[in-house]
């Protein structure tokens, strides 16, 4: 590449020299700088996060033949302590993308600032282009592989969901260290053991799921998740993508039933 | 030589409010030998004459293929168009690398022009001495856009650049409002009947004879990566061509309007603003 100019980057001429540095006029070539982390170390050297501290717990997406669903509780708890109980993971990034965080929460608003000035630019565009789920997931996995290639990872796992340009539904998963596949049914967390079976079960062969069979699944899961992952609150949004748009929907109560309770013994 | 004492540096202003420098540039596209764009409902093509330098060399390459869904036709100073596709090519590579799909044409072209708006407004720089058609394809259908050397840029309906394109606009003009509803094979016919226009008086009269010039011809278009059309392919359209119907009229001698596109040689500073060559029909966006 020639330079790094691509229009947004700086203002015409406030570009003038630190000191004892040279002028570096606009379009020409400008000097890639190392990540932050890759050149400076700390009074007592170089941290990187080890682990998540601030998580959110699962997602769960389904595509059916309209559209995809993406749901997630909201929770985000501090280790064991249900730290902040009223918090969205499902989130509309334009109105054909929904995406939704599990995993550290503090590098999913990290992200998702990037997403959305990323939204910001193409609007800027003003070409009526806007980004699609599967571009978004593209660049997700290049970003999350490139931190952990730095042996930064960000620590999130995310389920991008939404309505290619033809109209036709995508639903994908990336990972932490930048893996990524597609399914009719994708998830994180817990729900990748409790869910994903449980909607792999009700699949028709040879068929989508229809909107309403997508959304009773959704219900059914969150219920079990609610009942068996101890990371889980009763309350969940739902993303909803269709070719007419997405929106998240919510908050929706999980339907609580305690009364077995009594029958259980040993505790 | 100077033309006045303005033209000195591409940041000098003249009191008209013109940047002599960046006209001078603006001429070189005439220098080039003709090529024409124009598009239908779902095909974008690209149509390039080629005349070798010399009678021992092979003819420049005047279409670039840029990615599967994008190419350029040049009209001028050869090398600095090579230096924009290598930008471009650079640039479409990226993009799909990161988010595994096509780079929107209109964008690539802005971001294009942005580059090459910012050697208009340095002393160290100078503008790129090459026009370019551009024709691609992407979800907003068939584009082709023109772009010049003071980093302004056209989206067009047909247009054509490069020397004696003026009877190529001419014919482009006549037979705009058939274009969108044409076959594939008709968009290029009316391509190759386009250029044959630009074709210098007596090889017209000599038109069955091999001449030294010869026609490129690439399309893009719904499921159609860019593709430069064989020789075959070329002998193939260019016959079909010819019997669909006549070329556009050479120019007559002593047929001297104001859009003459052959470098000009009027030395009047009082001429006015010159804007860039406007085109044929442009769109909106």
């Amino acid at each position: 590449m020639l330079n790094n100019y691509n229009g947004m980057a700086q203002p015409l001429w406030q570009n003038g020299p630190a000191p004892g540095e040279f002028y570096n006029f606009t379009g020409g070539q400008t000097v890639q700088k190392l990540p932050r982390e890759l050149t400076t170390a700390g009074p007592y050297g170089t941290k990187r996060s080890t682990a998540a501290i601030t998580t959110g717990s699962s997602v769960l997406g389904i595509r059916y033949d309209g559209g995809v669903m993406l749901a997630a509780d909201t929770l985000v708890s501090y280790g064991s302590l249900a730290r902040y109980q009223n918090i969205d993971r499902v989130f509309k990034i334009n109105k054909n993308i929904l995406l939704g965080g599990s995993g550290d929460f503090a590098d999913i608003q990290s992200i998702m600032r990037n997403i959305d000035q990323k939204m910001i630019e193409d609007q800027c565009y003003d070409d009526n282009i806007e980004m699609k789920p599967k571009s978004l997931a593209s660049w997700m996995t290049r970003v999350l592989y490139n931190r952990r290639s730095r042996m930064n990872p960000l620590y999130i796992d995310v389920v991008v969901g939404g309505v290619e340009q033809n109209g036709t539904p995508y639903l994908a998963n990336v990972d932490l260290r930048g893996r990524a596949y597609e399914d009719f049914v994708v998830a994180t967390g817990f729900a990748r053991h409790l869910a994903v079976p449980l909607v792999r079960e009700n699949k028709p062969k040879d068929k989508e799921f229809t909107a309403e069979e997508a959304s009773q699944l959704i219900r059914k899961c969150m219920e079990v998740l609610y009942y068996r992952d101890t990371r889980n609150s009763s309350t969940y949004t739902v993303g909803v993508c269709t070719p007419n748009g997405c929106g998240v929907e919510g908050p929706y109560q999980v339907n609580e039933n305690w009364t077995f309770a009594a029958t259980i013994k040993g505790y | 030589m100077f033309r006045n004492q303005y033209d000195s540096d591409v940041t000098v202003w003249s009191p008209q409010g013109r940047l002599h420098q960046v006209e001078y540039a603006m001429e070189a596209v005439k220098l080039g030998t003709a090529t024409v764009g124009l598009k239908n409902r779902d095909t974008a093509v690209l149509v390039a004459l080629c005349k070798p330098a010399s009678e021992l060399s092979a003819s420049q390459r005047k279409i670039i293929p840029i990615d599967d869904h994008l190419g350029i036709s040049i009209a001028g100073i050869t090398a600095d168009a090579r230096v924009l596709s290598k930008y471009l090519r650079a640039e479409c590579l990226n993009y799909k690398h990161s988010y595994d799909f096509t780079y929107p044409v209109t964008r690539l072209i802005t971001n294009l022009g942005n580059k090459m708006q910012t050697t208009t407004q340095r002393y160290d720089r100078r503008p790129y001495g090459v026009g370019l058609l551009v024709a691609g394809y992407d979800e907003k259908g068939p584009h082709i856009y023109q772009v010049t050397p003071s980093a302004t840029f056209f989206n067009c309906k047909a247009n054509s650049i490069g020397s004696r394109s003026q009877s190529a606009r001419t014919y482009l003009d006549r037979n705009l409002n058939s274009f969108l509803d044409c076959s594939k094979d008709d968009i290029i016919c009316h391509g190759i009947n386009a250029i044959l226009g630009t074709l210098p008086t007596d090889e017209h009269q000599s038109r069955d004879t091999p001449s030294q010039y010869s026609i490129t011809v690439a399309i893009v278009g719904k499921n159609q990566p860019f593709k430069i059309l064989s020789e075959e392919e070329n002998a193939k359209y260019l016959e079909w061509a010819k019997a669909r119907g006549a070329p556009a009229d050479p120019r007559r001698p002593g047929d001297d309007d104001d859009d003459d596109n052959r470098p000009s040689t009027s030395d009047d500073p009082d001429a006015g603003p010159r804007d860039p060559q406007v085109a044929v029909a442009t769109e909106e966006r």
